[in-house]
């Protein structure tokens, strides 16, 4: 077709990350030989981070459905109701290839990206959490990617104005070459003015805003589609950079035009740009879309159509506008300083056309490249099982005070300060619960509504039995916006593993998936939006699977949510569920004894869930005065979390018979809480539980400036507090590690 | 009492600080676009709120310190007007010549969040007047860049006139490195100008205003304005 094009040649088509069935495939869908921008186009739809393959014949298998969705998967982000006219908006997403590639900008991109998505709907945004893993603490790369992820997300969060609230940080050497940065953000809007990427009526303008488009981030979804080997910083270049102050404007001015009016159809330009939005939204819409790129704004001289397809570029936007507003539409964009530009038409043809400079540069079925883009059933493999370790055949070989110091400073259980005190976390004044409680609770405007929002998975267990794994992450941040006294409503999923092709990796991934269909289920907490990120390994070695779980829950009156700290002296402490002292793949096991082994704590979801409503209803009855979720590093690492925020010591009492202490104390059994109580409803609080026949067992006292226990040490909190305090900054600085 | 939240490109806490006068005055501010030319008739309050103006691509308030609206505001503060820059509001009067030195990068090189402790210097100011001289306010700061300095001389004449309003402090209100997070010069949080009209400050009064939320240190400053004001 194009005369000066690079002719397509298998080394071209490799070069792409198209097999060669999948070229041959696309050859007899088009019934001749593509130009090369048709090659980048189809590369652009057909990998996996756009496709979705690989994971989409599992994908369907999730609930997405109850009362309260307005929209499942398959939008820019999932949307829920939360009564009075409202709607939540939100989703997560991976930016962990580019991340590992150009640390700042990588995440500071994978915050922008997920903000757009929720804005897009016509949300605005009010939160942001992530979730990120990096390898172990010793390896060489592992400080500055901390670093430089770290400064990327704040850089761009607290620019935009949006408060990172929550997250989670851990390290595992299986993360050396392959660091995770999933970001999550959430949104409110009315829920009868969402928006939505379906374009409706030929002939109408489809609108360009938003920032210039440049040569960064080409080929992004497809680097982000294949493993790393050495070299993969070489990759720079398909990493794009981020610039707040634009999508703040972007923001603005997207949320004006759609009050005025002016929005038919509306698809951020992420990943594969303005290829995927503009394809998205011909497809949608049963509706073809021709492009002009003349009319393209470039920040570059000389780009060509294939550049210009594949720019991953941020802070743009296609549209579709209503006739007769594209005057009012442009006014407020220049108002705003940004972009304006009718670069193309809806039309009747269902044919995806792209013409540069008098030439025909593309010619496609647009439904088809979506919907016939290869999807496999890739062959997967069970993991071998581990077997149920006996709490008494483990042995302690420190005293529980000294695992508990050990514990409370561990990488992974350690303060987390360092980092969540740079990101702005306050903006908007709506900030109930900051970082570092079970979930953060951020106020709905002047309330009294509110959200509880969390990031959870334990990468551990998932590799151990990705089941139950997958069951627990969906478990644990059920339980832990429980925790806080929200009704959880519904969660978004990250499902980041590493090569599909490998049958033991798709089995981790099949198994994960039907762990969390099971709970999602058995806890009426439906999947509405999500990302899966394959390929996440280095020269052979996967990522452990970890798919992260975002949280999203409510409560009728923020000033009711409900804290982990001890409130004050004398109250009654008591655990809420059955302890059996499981050590299989404790954070005991691993910091104490320097072993991942056994099985992982299985999860009883029926437990969960009676369980946790008895706690929510607790603390609607006002019975309960603290409430903290069991999960990493067990019971005393719990207590041990709540004597700091409070900065009020316990007086605990002697373990049951039959365990031994380790197991009691670091034990990580499901499905548990630590709650407080004034001592004087201590009768009431036993009535209910056995009334529910929900296990309760009295650990004792609030009170002091020290943590006791039987025939131990007794542990200073603000010694304790020193210790949690101290591993991460010292690390940073250079002095740990 | 009137007054006006000015709104630059990449500002983005003007709807707390309008909030807070909201609930603390009783009257929502106008909120005013930087390309403006004019104040509203009668403003008696002009706010710079927090943010990352033009993105703070170039020096933090550097651009904005040039916006149309400011020479509105230089005239306001000129006759005596009350004007409030609180975060990129202080880096804008700096850069506007509203109020003398810079803010440089934080010592430890980082984006900060959290609260702090402030000493107020003096009770005697239209912002100050519902404080003690000596109390301690606990409010937070968010902010990479709010490392107060100034040539040698400047510091003496605004410590030598009493024009430091606020520093940061122990929380029983002791001159402590540990807690001067950023680095400040002489641990200064706030200065005010020649006139005590206009002050510029770090911390953000505006996110502590609501009891249930958290601590309401924050109320003061604006409870302040509006006696001010008032009398």
């Amino acid at each position: 077709m194009i005369p000066n094009e690079p002719r397509v040649t298998p080394q071209l088509v490799a070069e792409h990350g198209l097999k060669p069935d999948e070229y041959e495939h696309f050859k007899k869908m088009i019934g001749r030989e593509p130009s090369y921008t048709e090659l980048g186009i189809v590369s652009a739809m057909w990998n996996e981070h756009c496709s979705y393959k690989s994971s989409k014949v599992h994908l369907r298998t999730l609930p997405t459905q109850a009362p309260w969705v307005i929209q499942g998967p398959g939008e820019n982000a999932g949307v829920i109701d939360i009564g009075g006219g409202l709607a939540v908006v939100f989703k997560m997403e991976s930016h962990n290839h580019p991340s590992f590639i150009e640390p700042y900008q990588g995440a500071a991109t994978g915050v922008g990206g997920i903000l757009r998505d929720v804005f897009t709907m016509g949300a605005r945004p009010i939160a942001c959490l992530n979730f990120l893993r990096f390898g172990s603490p010793t390896h060489p790369k592992t400080r500055a990617l901390v670093s430089g992820v770290v400064a990327g997300i704040g850089g761009y969060g607290n620019s935009f104005g949006v408060p990172t609230v929550g997250g989670g940080v851990g390290f595992h050497p299986r993360y050396d070459g392959n660091n995770l940065v999933n970001a999550m953000a959430v949104g409110i809007a009315d829920k009868d003015k969402i928006f939505y990427a379906k374009a409706t009526g030929a002939g109408l303008p489809v609108v360009y805003l938003g920032s210039k488009t440049g040569r960064d981030g080409i080929h992004g979804a497809t680097m982000a589609s294949a493993e790393f080997g050495d070299g993969a910083e070489e990759k720079r270049p398909t990493v794009q950079v981020g610039d707040p102050f634009s999508e703040k404007l972007l923001l603005e001015a997207c949320l004006e035009i759609m009050r005025e009016g002016c929005v038919v159809a509306i698809q951020d330009m992420g990943a594969a740009g303005l290829t995927c939005s503009a394809v998205e939204m011909g497809a949608k819409g049963d509706l073809g879309v021709t492009l002009d790129l003349e009319a393209v704004p470039t920040r570059e001289e000389g780009m060509s159509a294939y550049e210009m397809m594949l720019s991953e570029s941020q802070e743009r936007m296609l549209m579709v506008i209503e006739p007769g507003k594209e005057a009012k539409a442009e006014a407020i964009f220049k108002k705003w300083g940004l972009d304006f530009a009718v670069v193309g038409r809806t039309t009747d043809t269902k044919r995806f056309i792209v013409r540069f400079k008098g030439d025909v540069m593309a010619d496609l079925p647009i439904k088809e490249l979506g919907d016939e883009a290869p999807l496999y059933e890739r062959p997967f493999a069970e993991s071998k099982k581990h077997e149920r370790l006996d709490p008494a055949s483990i042995p302690c070989p420190v005293t529980i005070a000294e695992a508990l110091e050990k514990l409370i400073a561990s990488p992974d259980l350690c303060s987390k300060r360092w980092v969540w005190e740079q990101y702005d976390h306050l903006i908007l004044g709506n900030t109930v619960q900051r970082p570092g409680g079970d979930a953060a609770v951020v106020r709905i405007g002047d309330g009294p509504k509110a959200l509880a929002l969390t990031t959870d998975v334990t990468p551990r267990y998932c590799e151990a039995d990705p089941f139950e794994g997958g069951k627990q992450a969906v478990a644990e941040a059920w339980r832990n916006l429980t925790a806080v006294g929200a009704r959880p409503l519904a969660l978004t999923d990250n499902l980041n593993f590493g090569n599909p092709e490998r049958p033991e990796i798709m089995g981790q991934f099949v198994y994960c998936v039907r762990g969390i269909a099971g709970a999602c289920k058995a806890l009426e907490f439906p999947v509405v939006s999500g990302n899966v990120s394959l390929y996440n390994e280095t020269n052979g070695r996967a990522i452990l699977p970890t798919p992260t779980i975002g949280g999203v829950g409510l409560l009728d009156d923020f000033t009711k949510s409900m804290t982990l700290a001890f409130k004050s002296e004398g109250e009654a402490i008591l655990l809420l569920g059955e302890t059996k002292g499981w050590l299989g793949q404790s954070a005991f096991l691993a910091t104490i004894l320097g072993k991942e082994e056994g099985a992982p704590p299985p999860v009883d979801l029926t437990a969960e869930k009676t369980n946790g409503d008895l706690v929510r209803t607790l603390i609607r009855d006002g019975i309960l005065t603290a409430v903290h979720d069991l999960s990493d590093g067990g019971l005393l690492v719990a207590l041990a979390e709540m004597a700091m925020a409070s900065r009020i010591g316990a007086a605990l009492e002697a373990p049951p018979p039959g365990l031994p202490p380790h197991a009691f104390w670091f034990g990580e059994d499901q499905a548990r809480y630590v709650v407080t109580v004034p001592a004087a409803r201590l009768p009431e609080i036993e009535a209910i539980a056995a009334k529910k026949s929900v296990p309760l067992w009295r650990l004792g006292r609030t009170g002091g400036d020290r943590l006791t226990l039987p025939g131990e040490r007794p542990i200073l909190v603000s010694a304790l507090q020193a210790l949690h305090e101290s591993w991460l900054p010292a690390y940073m600085s250079g002095s740990g590690g | 009492m009137k007054s006006a939240v000015l709104v630059f490109p990449g500002s983005n806490r003007e709807g707390d600080v309008a909030r807070a006068l909201t609930r603390i005055t009783g009257y929502a501010p106008a909120m005013v676009w930087h390309a403006d030319t004019a104040l509203p008739e009668g403003t008696d309050l002009v706010v710079l709120p927090g943010g990352f103006s033009y993105g703070d691509y170039l020096r933090c308030g550097a651009i904005a310190g040039r916006a149309p609206i400011m020479d509105a505001v230089q005239a306001h503060a000129k006759k005596g007007g009350l004007v409030l820059g609180i975060c990129n509001g202080f880096q804008i009067l700096c850069e506007a010549g509203l109020l003398p030195g810079v803010l440089m990068r934080n010592a430890q090189l980082k984006f900060m969040c959290h609260d702090v402790f402030l000493r107020v210097e003096r009770s005697d100011t239209p912002f100050t007047r519902r404080y003690n001289a000596g109390d301690v306010i606990r409010v937070p700061v968010a902010h990479g860049e709010g490392n107060y300095i100034a040539d040698a001389e400047t510091i003496a004449r605004l410590e030598g006139e009493g024009l430091v309003l606020f520093r940061y402090t122990s929380p029983e209100g002791k001159l402590d490195e540990a807690y001067n997070f950023n680095g400040a010069t002489n641990a200064i949080a706030g200065i005010l100008s020649d006139k005590l009209n206009v002050l510029g400050l770090m911390p953000h009064p505006e996110n502590h205003i609501d009891a249930a939320i958290g601590p309401t240190d924050g109320r003061g400053l604006f409870e302040s304005v509006k006696a001010a004001l008032a009398a």
